[in-house]
């Protein structure tokens, strides 16, 4: 990982649709008024979510005006946390996981096959536009090893015989069902074993 | 006083003091890299490990509070053994190009790995490459070499009050910008080149001009403005290098404004070196016998009332001193050092100097500017009141509108009728100023060009005295004048006294047949058909409409007395050596004398600097402020007209003839007006 690329094709302008505007209004009124400058996290998410899942600089540049901070503190912020991205992501946005548990568990499979359905290499869109993928660190769901996030959801219990699968449901723009692909419940035993509370995998 | 023991010896420390500073104390030496006694405390670069009683692990004595009974030792193994591998760390990314970089010989980096380095690198794995950044004219950067001490970052927001450096990206891929490579929007910024411990910020002016260890140091005074920074001249041969700070905690602390730094570049421009005369319109070169020949021989023939001299904004009271005695001998009544008509009251020396001193400034708890944008007038001076205001957040009230000044202030209104309002106790302003203990009130020149300028600077001064805010411990009054000659000038009495402006009628009028400028170049003036003689240092505005031009050193040339704003006398060094057949302004004097087969009136320099200081109004000694006079104080009262407060415009960094010579100045200034702003770095 490397500090992150500001995108070289940006907007002019940015503002807050008015609905995000009432968003941003309530995120405000979380924050005593001297503090304002609290609610940068928050708002960035906000602008990431408006933008197609990207902030351009307009962006930082608007909601440092709208806080009353520097530019820089905001762009600062910004690429210091890795989940803003300052680049165009694709319409399914993939964050492979491969920290210890999943690279344990075959990662490296889930991004071989990344490469080859959506890009040679990450954070790079793909030809027809619909995806693209990054390395990330532990997304939480260990138990559930190797899985990686889209958008917003968990695709878990991953392996080379479905992975492929999965990420051509998006590349056609038709989502498969997210979840554990070894029909587990959430990270409860498979196969009926029965779990530490005594009960069996439903 | 509490007590802590470093290296089994027992010192008294000061509350709230760290535990590097009690080490201080004690003289026991902490190397550190982010620790910066002027800036907040970041703890980042971990050099300063300690070793603490009852804790297993080392401390860092900067970012670690000094409490009661502390044992702490700074010389044992483990303490050496901790700072070792900090260094290791702190080296593994550092490129090893210490042959071509600029702050060899005076790098923090280079010094420290000389005790705590190991001689080869166990770092296998590649190094990281740092895209270098475009940070403005001034600074270089090579960012590969930061260590990410992150002092430049704390100074932009702290001191200079800009906050445009940060830190991006994190852990191992941090990297310090400002925001999209825009240059630093601040008269202080050359000062991260001083702070940065390594060579990542360099000086670009300077850059592979010389090393450290061959240039000549000479400690000296600045002229650029009236606060009279205290500065090194770094020269090699007879070129001026750089400029660099003194610390002088009652003046600049450790810190100088961009044009005080950089304007030297104009020393070696532009200067001239032989006496010109003017023949069909064309200055061309002669003796300094042709050239003295012909301004005895004006001098002579023209009558004493349309004779005028102006004295420049960088002269040493020496030479106003001669040049007046000049004047006296040859009985020419019109003379003046001011560049605008205004207002000047000299009875007392309190009614034009900064009497709150520029320390004062700190135990202030309310500031009242009016017609003063110190930003630009006295840099160093806005640094003190920024500082006033980031620990104590005191109340800053502007009349008139200085535009940004990096801390927030109120604005009272734009008319004199406001400050009449003041004065009358009628409004917000008034009851703020009451209710303080130690109130500064600054009026500037602006205020003083208006016509109820007599009325602002006696009314304020009533009003101060009414209110017992000008007594033996206090005095809230405060004139800030904006060039390093003013206060000297005055103080010699160079200028009309009654303040009718003759001078500057019979200017603009063009009743004077001959003019005599002393290194006065931004005197607002079209000429007719006056006869010129312009002596100074630079061919600038002046020399160019000049019909003589006697060369004369500039301020690193030649030894001199300024006092700054507050009434400090300070002596300035003699550094390099002028150019050319150049002759220092008094002795130019005695040889007009001896042209006109009159006496010379200094013998020498000795003797002229000898009855300059008796010259001197309240006169204490070197470097200290003048004696109090508030005993004597005189009140007058001046006419009352509405008008608008204007604050006047200066031209930052093209403010005089040097820094108008000057390459870096000019592109400063380009940068400011934001035409350069997507030049990448060199």
């Amino acid at each position: 990982m490397s500090v992150k690329k500001v995108y070289d094709k940006q907007p002019d302008t940015f503002e807050f649709t008015k609905e995000n505007l009432v968003l941003a209004e309530n995120i405000l009124n979380k924050y005593p008024k001297e503090r304002k400058k609290s609610a940068v996290m928050p708002l960035l998410y906000l602008a990431q979510n408006q933008n197609d899942n990207w902030i351009p600089l307009a962006a930082l540049k608007y909601i440092g005006k709208f806080l009353s901070m520097p530019y820089i503190n905001v762009y600062e912020i910004a690429t210091f946390y890795s989940m803003y991205n300052l680049s165009p992501v694709g319409k399914y946005f993939v964050q492979v996981c491969t920290t210890t548990p999943c690279l344990l568990r075959g990662a490296n499979e889930i991004v071989k096959a990344c490469q080859k359905k959506i890009s040679k290499n990450e954070n790079t869109i793909s030809e027809n536009g619909m995806c693209s993928w990054t390395e990330v660190e532990c997304l939480g769901a260990c138990v559930n090893a190797p899985m990686m996030q889209v958008n917003r959801d968990y695709y878990e219990d991953l392996s080379k015989n479905n992975i492929e699968k999965i990420l051509d449901s998006f590349m056609q723009d038709d989502p498969i069902k997210p979840g554990s692909f070894r029909n587990r419940k959430s990270s409860a035993p498979e196969n009926n074993k029965i779990n530490g509370n005594g009960i069996n995998n439903a | 006083m509490p007590k802590i023991t470093v290296n089994n010896k027992e010192i008294e420390f000061e509350n709230g003091m760290t535990v590097l500073q009690a080490c201080e104390l004690a003289g026991a030496e902490i190397p550190r890299f982010c620790y910066h006694e002027r800036l907040s405390i970041a703890g980042n670069c971990r050099m300063c490990l300690v070793e603490m009683e009852k804790s297993s692990k080392p401390i860092a004595s900067c970012a670690m509070p000094a409490t009661e009974g502390m044992k702490i030792k700074t010389n044992t193994e483990k303490v050496e053994k901790a700072r070792k591998g900090v260094m290791e760390f702190l080296l593994a990314n550092h490129p090893l190009d210490c042959p071509v970089c600029d702050q060899g010989g005076e790098c923090d980096l280079q010094d420290q790995s000389l005790y705590y380095g190991f001689d080869k690198s166990r770092f296998k794995e590649n190094k990281r490459k740092v895209k270098d950044k475009y940070m403005g004219p001034l600074i270089k950067t090579i960012m590969t070499r930061c260590i990410h001490c992150t002092r430049c970052v704390r100074f932009a927001t702290e001191v200079a009050g800009v906050t445009e450096i940060g830190a991006i990206g994190r852990g191992e891929n941090m990297e310090i910008t400002t925001f999209l490579e825009k240059s630093m929007e601040s008269e202080l910024s050359a000062n991260v080149i001083d702070l940065c411990p390594v060579g990542a910020l360099t000086s670009k002016p300077y850059a592979f001009e010389a090393r450290p260890w061959e240039l000549k140091k000479t400690e000296t005074i600045d002229v650029m403005d009236a606060v009279g920074s205290n500065i090194r001249v770094d020269t090699y041969g007879w070129e001026v290098k750089r400029v660099l700070p003194r610390l002088n905690e009652e003046i600049n602390e450790e810190w100088i404004s961009d044009k005080t730094r950089y304007a030297c570049d104009g020393l070696l421009k532009q200067r001239i070196d032989k006496p010109f005369k003017r023949e069909n319109g064309k200055l061309i070169e002669c003796s300094w016998d042709e050239a003295l020949n012909i301004v005895g021989s004006k001098i002579k023939e023209t009558d004493k009332n349309q004779i005028g001299f102006h004295a420049g904004d960088m002269l040493s009271m020496e030479t106003i001193n001669s040049l007046k005695e000049l004047a006296k001998k040859l009985s020419i009544p019109n003379y003046e050092f001011r560049e605008k008509p205004f207002y000047l009251n000299s009875d007392n020396k309190m009614n034009y100097i900064f009497n709150s001193s520029i320390k004062g400034i700190e135990k202030s708890d309310c500031i009242v500017l009016i017609g003063t944008n110190p930003r630009h007038e006295a840099t160093m001076l806005n640094a003190r009141i920024r500082k006033a205001f980031v620990t104590k957040k005191i109340p800053i009230i502007s009349f008139g509108d200085p535009g940004d000044l990096t801390y927030d202030y109120t604005n009272a209104g734009n008319s004199t009728e406001d400050i009449k309002k003041l004065l009358n106790k009628e409004n917000e302003t008034s009851k703020i100023l009451l209710n303080s203990k130690k109130p500064i009130i600054i009026i500037g020149e602006s205020a003083l060009e208006l016509d109820s300028a007599k009325f602002i600077l006696q009314g304020i001064k009533k009003f101060l005295k009414e209110n017992n805010f000008i007594n033996e411990n206090w005095n809230a009054f405060n004139i800030l004048l904006q060039n390093a000659s003013s206060v000297g000038a005055i103080d010699l009495g160079f200028f009309e006294k009654n303040n009718s402006f003759n001078f500057f009628n019979k200017l603009k009028n063009n009743e004077f047949k001959l003019l005599y400028f002393i290194g006065s170049d931004n005197l607002d003036f079209i000429k007719s058909n006056e006869f010129i003689i312009y002596q100074g240092s630079h061919g600038d505005r002046m020399a160019q409409i000049a019909d003589v031009i006697l060369p004369s050193p500039a301020y690193t040339e030649q030894n001199g007395l300024f006092i700054n704003l507050e009434g400090r006398l300070q002596k300035s060094n003699k550094s390099t050596y002028p150019p050319g057949s150049s002759k220092e302004d008094w002795k130019i004097f005695n040889l007009i004398l001896n042209n006109l087969k009159e006496d010379e009136i200094f013998k020498n320099f000795v003797e002229l600097r000898t009855d300059t200081i008796s010259k001197i109004k309240n006169h204490t000694d070197f470097d200290l402020l003048p004696k109090k006079t508030i005993q004597d104080l005189k009140f007058e009262s001046g006419s009352f007209i509405n008008e608008s407060i204007y604050v006047n415009e200066i031209d930052y960094y093209f403010s005089n003839s040097i820094a108008r010579s000057s390459k870096t100045m000019s592109d400063c200034r380009a940068a400011r007006s934001k035409k350069l702003n997507k030049i990448t770095g060199s």
